[in-house]
């Protein structure tokens, strides 16, 4: 608003090139921007899965075999190091984003929000996998 | 005992440097020492050229924060034991420009602050007789914490998105706006709301959430600027509905 620099006073402004790199704390939040670009990409994995089924039998075990390839195999644990940790950083600024829950009078705690939705990801997480596992072909 | 820290402080003087530049300044202290009374003791003993802004040396006035080891900290509430036997390196507020040495122009904090009409705005207007404004603790527990703000500006050094664009209203502002608006006796809500549903309102904000941790009040402006998300898009759905001033 008010920051024109035009007065014999000199205010100095300095730049901002590296900013995240000067703090650990902004290091973890840029940790957590790139790691929505790694469930983005494997969103669109999933797509291309759905693509492939769409199209026949042979282009959807021709997915099957990309996925099956040990490259891909070594992608999908780095992705799945990367959705964890991105899964745990939101849930730890959970409570900062939504309006606080009163419970008989009294705020609930912050870690209590995030604990909650550290168990609900992971019951979510061994439900889908157990019922994925069970169906056998 | 006393023993002896190196001190690192940004000097900028606009008169003969062109830019800020590190001046190194030994200095004894005691366990009961803020950062705040090694400059004292700078200006008094070594250096009297040195300049930076304090007031009440405890943890109120809000005027004497400065990066502390890189970090947003009021320097009357930061020891020098903590540091020590390593160096403190003290530079002023990140995000605005410096005036001189440890002093930066807070006009554009102040500009920003007047604009939120940060003073309740009465929902019904009382006369003298009628008595006084009366609040339940539950109503008042709704803003309390935001109330705690000193205006420091620790905030606004925490945020990046206040660093990469100054036509952010920033974390200190909207918390107190939240604190206004959030009042049960405010009834000025439909006018702050226009300032919170701009672009430069809560939606600059990318939920970083380093201004609630470096606040030295406890308050939580990421909260206060999260949760006016939600009351922004409310407002959004029931202005598009045909209902005005619709939000808390």
């Amino acid at each position: 608003m008010s920051d024109m620099q035009t007065d014999a006073r000199k205010p100095y402004v300095r730049p901002m090139e590296g900013w995240w790199r000067k703090n650990p704390f902004f290091v973890r939040y840029m940790a957590r921007e790139l790691t929505a670009l790694v469930v983005a990409a494997y969103a669109f994995v999933l797509l291309a899965g759905l693509w492939c089924l769409a199209s026949g039998e042979s282009a959807y075990n021709a997915w099957l075999g990309v996925l099956r390839h040990p490259v891909s195999v070594a992608l999908h644990a780095m992705a799945l190091v990367a959705a964890v940790y991105h899964t745990w950083s939101w849930f730890e600024i959970m409570p900062k984003t939504m309006p606080p829950i009163v419970v008989g009078g009294k705020r609930v705690a912050a870690r209590v929000i995030t604990a909650t939705g550290v168990v609900a990801a992971i019951v979510v997480t061994l439900v889908l996998f157990l019922a994925v596992w069970s169906i056998k072909p | 005992m006393s023993r002896t820290i190196n001190i690192e402080v940004l000097r900028y003087r606009p008169e003969q440097d062109e830019a800020p530049v590190f001046q190194s300044f030994s200095v004894p202290f005691t366990d009961d020492m803020s950062v705040l009374q090694g400059l004292q003791y700078i200006k008094d003993e070594l250096d009297s050229t040195l300049s930076f802004r304090w007031s009440c040396r405890m943890a109120i006035c809000g005027s004497c924060g400065m990066m502390i080891n890189g970090k947003p900290e009021l320097s009357c509430h930061t020891f020098l034991r903590d540091f020590y036997p390593g160096g403190v390196r003290v530079e002023p507020l990140n995000h605005f420009p410096i005036e001189r040495d440890l002093v930066v122009r807070p006009d554009d904090f102040i500009s920003k602050l007047e604009s939120i009409k940060p003073y309740i705005i009465a929902k019904e207007v009382r006369r003298l007789d009628q008595g006084e404004y009366l609040q339940t603790p539950a109503e008042r527990d709704r803003y309390e914490q935001f109330s705690s703000c000193i205006n420091c500006m620790l905030c606004y050094a925490a945020c990046p998105q206040y660093g990469l664009n100054k036509d952010f209203m920033g974390p200190g502002v909207l918390a107190l706006l939240h604190r206004y608006n959030a009042d049960s006796r405010d009834g000025g809500q439909a006018e702050r709301m226009e300032l919170v549903n701009a672009e430069e309102g809560v939606w600059n904000c990318t939920a970083v959430g380093y201004c609630s941790e470096v606040c030295p009040k406890g308050v939580d402006p990421a909260n206060a600027v999260n949760v006016n998300k939600i009351n922004s898009a409310k407002d959004f759905f029931f202005n598009m509905l045909g209902r005005k001033g619709a939000g808390k």
